[in-house]
């Protein structure tokens, strides 16, 4: 059995249907235990006091805002290839998830930095980063909702994607030139290097990082099958006006 | 492919064509931010570099929904699809038309404002390079947006939403350059880094925009 | 030169509307389609110009030989007639001969310094026809060619296809009134409509189906 069958539309509803209960409780279960164990059962940090707990909710999101995106250019891609159309439901599904994630951690970020650079807002190369995929995933969005015949803003917003993506890196890049910054760096996989994250800390947060995976995965999900059934109510209700 | 260049430049050029718009634009952008910050010389020196690409880039986006919108209304786009150049071909002349009379009128003009804004002297010639190095790659990246949003109806603001993120680089290394050149600093890098995008975009982006483009027409 | 059509199907905002057509357009010949509104006549013509791509089937034609002419002209009302014309014939490689002779055969020439914008919308109709010439195209694809065309400019036209099929060209029209060209084929389209068969339509047109129950 090749993976592709799960890209039939019959078949890809019958197995998330039957798969998305169980999906959901995993994620609520993950994401409880990981926000509750990094809110209230890990130690206070030295320098930055109970505000270092912020991590437990902006570092999966940051995390998955970037991953949102890669996988809608993996999707983007299958349906310019293969013409699947499940994959590029699926794209349009991720979308506004993305977008939410970027959100939680630019906010996030925002109340993390108050305390500790003493201002809400830093053209920071990372926090600046994060704007402008905001915006890309804005664009996206729009993009979708602007064009009327399905496959059509499939391929659009499928070509968008693509060279969105390139653009996205040249940005990051862009801005490390522009403006070297004070947002400390990625420590998560730094483990043998000094000043690692504590052990402490890190077991919560990959429960966390589980959770918010799970958590998107139930989202791609229960968005994909609104869009197949508003795609197949849109073919019934115009094969009526013809007929 | 010449004449489609030059079926363009006299339509640019003639009543209606837009031409002069861009122009006037990037002229009120450069008066109206003086208004706003206040006369003081040394803030606006600084700023300089800044506003006169950001205020060039605007510009620039005025122009962009006509590329294809107006050949997309009156059926050209489609005669054009059926006819013997490459649609990739004819994308990269009309963004090349595109620049001629926006980025490479906007660069002749810059010096002029440069002065309203008080940049330094030394600046001059990085403003005037890394206008010419930087504003094709707005045409093309724009006529990119421009083809994506071909079939949308009043598709200006989508337009701009799309392509604005995608101007980021260019505008940072733009800027780059003529703060570093204004403040007597070595300007390798950024200029080498904004050449690298608009060859870049002007070698794959119109493949993107033909194929957006026909995917707009089927 | 010939044009091939088989077990065609065409679709229209992602339904198919026409399907199961199967025909050949000679060097030579003329064929008419014929078909009520919305029946899809302006899709098949797009399709066969290879602007949308079939539902089914096929389209062979020898590459570049087909010159499609829609309801817009692909004017410029800021150019002169000449420059319009000139334009076109420039992309296609042709020279100011075929010009001359384009200008000359839709009765152009005292309009030839005349704006685009300036031109009655049947004047614009002929010079959009006028293109046709200057493409030096064999197949030609009309779309309602003779809309906003007088009678006198209706003869004009035909004079014109059959001067282009004496040449060894071909023509495609979707047209409802009569041309005066005899010896063209009839196609009618409605027979074709693919809602007389809507099991084989469902297969291709909407992927979804089966997805729910």
């Amino acid at each position: 059995m090749s993976i592709w069958e799960y890209a039939n539309p019959k078949k890809f509803m019958q197995v998330s249907g039957r798969v998305l209960p169980w999906l959901t409780g995993l994620a609520a279960l993950t994401l409880s235990l990981g926000l509750v164990w990094g809110f209230f059962f890990t130690p206070e940090d030295y320098k930055q006091g109970s505000t270092v707990k912020i991590l437990f909710l902006h570092v999966p999101a940051a995390m998955m805002a970037i991953n949102a995106w890669v996988m809608m250019l993996v999707a983007s891609l299958i349906w310019v290839i293969r013409r699947h159309h499940v994959s590029a439901l699926a794209a349009r599904a991720a979308a506004p998830a993305g977008l939410v994630f970027t959100l939680i951690a630019l906010v996030t970020g925002a109340l993390w930095g108050q305390p500790m650079w003493n201002t809400w807002w830093e053209w920071d190369p990372r926090l600046t980063s994060f704007l402008i995929l905001l915006l890309f995933y804005l664009g996206y969005i729009a993009l979708w909702s602007a064009i009327e015949d399905p496959d059509t803003a499939a391929d659009l917003t499928s070509v968008l994607c693509m060279v969105g993506s390139v653009f996205a890196v040249l940005s990051r890049y862009a801005v490390k030139f522009w403006n070297q910054g004070l947002h400390q760096d990625s420590t998560i996989l730094k483990v043998g290097e000094s000043d690692p994250l504590d052990a402490a800390y890190y077991v919560p947060l990959v429960v966390c990082i589980a959770g918010f995976v799970l958590f998107f995965v139930v989202m791609v999900l229960v968005r994909t099958r609104i869009w197949i059934r508003a795609r197949r109510l849109g073919a019934l209700l115009a094969r009526e006006r013809m007929g | 492919m010449n004449a489609l260049l030059i079926r363009d430049l006299k339509l640019a050029f003639r009543a209606g064509g837009g031409f002069g718009l861009g122009l006037a634009f990037f002229l009120l952008v450069a008066v109206l931010v003086p208004l706003g910050v206040g006369p003081e010389g040394g803030i606006l020196a600084r700023i300089a570099p800044g506003i006169l690409w950001v205020g060039a880039l605007l510009a620039c986006l005025l122009s962009l929904d006509r590329i294809f919108a107006l050949d997309f209304e009156d059926g050209s786009l489609d005669l054009l699809a059926t006819a013997p150049l490459p649609l990739e071909g004819a994308v990269a002349m009309k963004a090349f038309a595109h620049w001629l009379v926006t980025g490479l009128a906007l660069t002749i003009l810059s010096p002029v404002l440069a002065v309203l804004l008080n940049l330094p002297a030394q600046g001059y010639p990085w403003l005037v390079l890394s206008l010419v190095v930087g504003t094709p790659a707005l045409s093309v990246i724009g006529a990119f947006g421009a083809a994506l949003t071909v079939g949308v109806r009043r598709g200006g603001l989508l337009l701009s939403l799309l392509v604005l993120p995608l101007y980021v680089p260019t505008l940072i290394f733009g800027a780059e350059v003529v703060r570093r050149g204004a403040e007597g600093a070595a300007t390798g890098v950024p200029l080498a880094l904004l050449a690298a995008i608009t060859t870049g975009s002007a070698a794959l982006l119109p493949f993107a925009a033909a194929a957006a483009i026909r995917v707009n027409l089927r | 030169m010939e044009l091939v059509i088989s077990d065609l199907a065409v679709s229209r905002g992602g339904l198919v509307v026409l399907e199961g057509m199967s025909f050949t357009l000679s060097p030579g010949e003329a064929l008419i389609l014929r078909g009520s509104n919305g029946v899809g006549k302006t899709t098949l013509l797009r399709t066969v110009a290879g602007l949308q791509p079939p539902a089914a089937g096929h389209v062979s034609a020898p590459p570049e030989s087909l010159a499609y002419a829609s309801h817009a002209d692909g004017l410029k009302s800021a150019l002169t007639v000449t420059e319009n014309l000139a334009f076109w014939a420039a992309v296609h490689g042709l020279g100011r001969d075929r010009l001359e002779q384009a200008l000359e055969a839709m009765d152009l020439m005292r309009l030839r310094e005349r704006r685009a914008a300036q031109l009655s919308a049947g004047q614009k109709r002929r010079l959009g026809l006028a293109r046709m010439l200057v493409t030096g195209r064999p197949v030609w694809l009309l779309d309602e060619p003779t809309v906003s065309l007088d009678q006198q400019s209706v003869g004009l036209f035909a004079r014109v296809v059959r001067g282009h099929l004496a040449a060894g060209g071909s023509a495609l029209i979707a047209t409802h009134i009569d041309l005066g060209l005899s010896e063209a084929r009839v196609l009618e389209l409605d027979p074709f409509r693919a809602e007389a068969r809507p099991s084989v339509a469902a297969g291709f047109d909407d992927p979804f189906a089966e997805a729910i129950a």
